[in-house]
Order: C-alpha cells, then structure tokens, then sequence
C-alpha cells in the first residue's frame, strides 16, 4: 500500500462515519459540526487529486460557509436539541431508493474505461492560470465560457442588489 | 555563501530512510511529518519568546521595566508562566458540551499552524510550496472563525456566546477586505504562490511601492482578524471582562492566547512576504531566513505598537469603518489597478511610478470623500428614547436657538 493510498481509506473512513453521525445527530451544532468534517474529508479527496485549488476553495466556500449556518442554527431555532423522531414514514422507501441509486450509479460507472484509468501526471500551477483564461479568453475565436461567466456574475450582482434594497431605509 | 543546512539534513536522513528499505513515497511522507512537527514547533516556541517581546515592550512604553527578575533580562519569565499555566486548575462549566468545548482551544491552535505550514522562510525553506498559496491564507482562516463559534457555544454560557457573535461578526466582516486585498499583490505578481510573489518582488521591486492602498488596507484588516487592539472587541479585558473564551482556564486559556500571538507573528510575516519582499534581496537560504525573520519582527513590533497605543474603537464605529470605507476603496483598487496595469505593464520603471501615483490618487480622493461624509452626517452620539421631561416654555427656547 502506497502512503497515498493509506490517506484515501483514513479520509474515506472519517467521510463516512462523520456522514452517518451527522444525520443521526439530534442537535443542530453537531450535525454542522460533522457536517463541517465531512466536507474536509472531501477536499482531502481533492488533495489527493492534485486538485489544490479546488480542495481550497472547498474549505474557502463550503467551511467557511458553514460556520453562518452554525451562527443561525443557534440564534434561530428555539431547541438547538431536536426531540422529536429521527425517521419519518418514509424512511424504508428512502433507504431502497438510495441504494438502487448506489448501485446503478456503480455500475454505471465501472463499465466506464476512464473509472480505473490512472490519471496523468498534473501540472498544478498550469491548471489554475488555464482555469482563469478559460472564463475569458476566446478560443479559436470561440469564448470558451465567457457566456457562463457573466451569467454568474449577473446571478450574484442580483442578490446584492437585492440585500441593499431590502436593508435600504425608507425615506 | 549557498551552504543549506536543512536540505543537507534532509538528504541524509532520506537516504538513511531509503537504506531501511523503505519506498522513496515513505520517505517523503516521514520527511513531510518531521517537517510539520518543525514548524509547528517553531511556532510555538516564537510564542514563547513572542510573550517575553511583548511584555518587555509593553513595559517600556509605559516607562516600566517589564519582566526582570528571572533570568537575565527576565528571559525566563515565559517558563515560569507556561509553569503557572499548567498547573492551574482546570476547570470544565458542568453543563458545557464536553467535546467541543475541548477541541475549541485546539481548533484555534491550529487554524493559526496551517498558515505556518506555507510560510516561506527562505529562498528553499518552505513547509510546501503551495500553488494556490494565497487563496489557501484566506480558506484556513475559517477555522478560526469556527474555533471561536465552538468556544462560545459550547461553554454553555450566555455571555461567552454573546461574546462569540460578536467575535464571528468581526472576523468575517473583516475577512471580506482582507481576502480582496490580497488580490491586488497576487495580480501584480501574476502568481498565487507565496514564493514566486517574494521572487516577482525580487525582479520589479517590493509591492509596498506599487500598492501602498493594498498594503494599508491589508494591515488594518489582519489587525482585526487577529482581534487585538484597537480592535479587541472580541476580549476587551478592561470593560467586558471577556468574550468568547470566558469559561476557559489554565492551559485551555494558555492554547487561545497562543494562537492569538501566533496569529500576530504570521500576520507580520504575510506582511513581510507580500509587501515587503520576504527574504529579498539575500538569495542564500540561511541569509535568506535571517532577513525574512528580521522584517517579520519588525512588523510585529509595529503590531504591538499599534497595540499599546491606540485606544479601543467602539463596534458600530469599526464596522462602519470595514463596510463604507474599506470595502468600497478595495473595490474601486480591485477595478482600477489591473485596467492601470493593462497600458503599463511593459514600461519598467515607469510601471511602478505610475501604480503608486494611482494609489496616492485614490487616497487623497478616499480620504476628501470620508471626511465629507463623516461631516454631513449627524453628530455620533447615543440616542435615547424620547421620554417626559421638563420643557421651558416656548418663547424661551427660540431665543436660546436665536
């Protein structure tokens, strides 16, 4: 076993178990709280990809992110302890449906060549500056995703808009 | 002059690994794990060193000795308070949520050695030579957010909550210029790595020249995010007792203090790296380290000065501060320095000329824009509630306002 396989299964195992413990959580700031490792176990995942800017932006958006969630699990929720029941009446046809999506999704995938494929040695540095050009810069006169982008950046102009008009005192 | 001793060292014990028949991925894991152990403890052991600066300091500028009876010069005070520390009782609030409450202290601890683990100390002497450096500065930083959410929650306690929000408040507004602010030496650089920014640097000039709005702009907000004076409203000792970590004692309390110093000193070496060319201009490694350690101290003594001389700014006040001034010049930099940067870029000297009169421009205009602002609005003080009160009567009144 190579060290970076060792990493996969401890980060695999912590995904996993803090997965279940954060369902199964009747308090809110724990949940979040493995919620919170979870997601760090992914951008593990991304590191051992050598995709660092995406394991950075994982806890740059998502951790960051959630410490708000925790902010308002607590300021806004009466009981931060939930008492009430932990499955509903649909529990068993959830559990049925998440396992048929398991399978076919693993099936569907190991008949995919690229699924035990080894990946190509990495140039980290070359694919964060190809990242940023991709946004902008045409390519064979073709804007790669200079449509998507502005599409992007519009989406998150409108809520800000929004907020101000909102908070805006009346006059 | 090239002599490294740590890549040397490195190489013998890589070779001693290898000769144990370990596989060379091994070795560099143990190489890496060593390496982690290295730098957190130097970290820790600058904090050490950090709280006897910063008390001698302290005591200077308010003509006192400072520490002076252990050791010479008081150098082994820190021993005898680390002493202190850990045999203090240890006291845990009985209906306090028992495991958060106890990584919280660590949590903090580490937020701040994961901004260590990038730090470039010279030209070879880095823990890992990140790609995505910068970015990766930004995204640790929400650890200490968390840290000081899981303090305040978990101590069960109505004020060290309130303390936490207010805390998380001020860190993630501050966050905001911080990040942005980073920006502008990343574009000048064309680089998010910590090293090719220290080398850029090298060739061009230091950034202080190019991006003094950025450079100011960052060290206000890194002041906030390490919650010190005048912005330590997340403690302010001397009116609120404390904030977030009041329930904390002994040792619990020691690792939250050790993770603010440390969090100061990494401040100054960002600072150092970014803007004032890190270990530029000596090349060799050991020289190189030297020099980075120099300029980081010097930042950090201005921390400290800055600490023991302004008083505390009062909430609304500092976030008025962040989101009506900061923020909104930041943007106007993050606009107008690359469409500057765009017709310069090719001229040399003329480049650096032109970035700085830019930011001489905006500064003169940020500043004209504020203070007329600061003076339409209303006089600052506490309103309040209108309530019976006695009224002289009417005719009085308008000749008192005549």
């Amino acid at each position: 076993m190579t060290p970076l396989e060792v990493i996969f299964w401890i980060a695999s195992a912590v995904i996993l178990i803090s997965a279940i413990m954060m369902v199964t959580r009747r308090n809110l700031v724990h949940a979040a709280l493995f919620l919170i490792v979870t997601l760090f176990g992914v951008a593990v995942y991304y590191v051992l990809l050598e995709a660092s800017f995406l394991a950075v932006v994982q806890i740059l958006v998502y951790i960051g992110a959630i410490a708000i969630l925790v902010i308002f699990a607590v300021m806004l929720t009466r009981q931060v302890t939930n008492p009430g029941q932990l499955f509903n009446k649909h529990a068993s046809l959830a559990l049925v449906m998440s396992i048929l999506v398991f399978i076919g999704l693993y099936l569907a995938l190991s008949v995919w060549p690229e699924f035990s494929a080894v990946a190509p040695e990495a140039d980290t540095a070359a694919a964060i500056s190809n990242l940023g050009t991709a946004f902008f810069v045409e390519e064979d006169g073709q804007p790669v995703y200079l449509l998507a982008t502005m599409t992007a950046s519009v989406l998150l102009l409108i809520p800000l808009v929004g907020a101000i008009f909102v908070a805006r005192q009346k006059e | 002059m090239n002599y490294d001793p740590i890549a040397i060292f490195a190489e013998w014990l890589r070779e001693l690994l290898t000769s144990w028949n370990l596989s060379d991925d091994f070795a560099t894991v143990i190489l890496k794990l060593i390496g982690a152990v290295v730098v957190a403890g130097l970290a820790l052991g600058i904090f050490i060193l950090q709280t006897w600066l910063e008390r001698k300091v302290a005591g200077r500028m308010q003509d006192r000795f400072g520490p002076n009876r252990v050791g010479p010069f008081g150098l082994l005070q820190p021993i005898a308070d680390a002493l202190k520390m850990v045999t203090k009782e240890d006291t845990t609030p009985e209906s306090a949520d028992k495991v958060s409450y106890n990584i919280a202290p660590v949590m903090a601890v580490f937020a701040v050695l994961m901004i260590w683990g990038v730090v470039p100390y010279s030209s070879t002497w880095v823990g890992t030579d990140l790609d995505v450096g910068v970015l990766y500065i930004g995204a640790v930083g929400s650890f200490g957010v968390l840290a000081v959410l899981m303090a305040g929650w978990s101590s069960n306690n109505k004020y060290a909550l309130l303390g936490a929000f207010r805390g998380v408040a001020q860190l993630i507004s501050y966050e905001v210029p911080l990040l942005l602010s980073l920006v502008i030496p990343v574009f000048l650089a064309r680089s998010m790595n910590l090293n090719e920014i220290i080398g850029k640097q090298g060739d061009v000039g230091w950034f202080i020249v190019f991006a003094p709005l950025a450079f100011v702009i960052f060290f206000i907000s890194n002041l906030a995010e390490i919650g010190r004076t005048p912005f330590d409203l997340l403690e302010a000792e001397s009116e609120i007792v404390a904030g977030y970590h009041v329930e904390y004692s002994g040792m619990k309390f020691g690792l939250f203090q050790a993770g603010e110093f440390a969090h100061s000193f990494a401040s100054a070496a960002l600072i150092s790296i970014l803007f004032f060319g890190g270990w530029q201009p000596a090349a060799s490694p050991w020289l190189g380290a030297v020099v980075f350690f120099a300029k980081t101290t010097f930042f950090y003594f201005v921390i400290m000065w800055i600490r023991l001389t302004l008083p505390r700014i009062r909430i609304d006040h500092m976030m008025a501060m962040n989101w009506k001034f900061i923020v909104p010049l930041n943007i106007i930099l993050l606009m107008t320095v690359p469409l500057l940067d765009y017709f310069v870029k090719d001229l040399g000297a003329t480049r650096m000329y032109a970035h700085f009169g830019l930011n001489m421009v905006l500064l003169i205009g940020a500043i004209v824009v504020a203070g007329r602002a600061i003076k339409k609005s209303e006089p600052d003080r506490v309103r309040f509630p209108e309530r019976a009160v006695a009224v002289p009567p009417k005719e009085e009144t308008e000749e008192v306002a005549a």
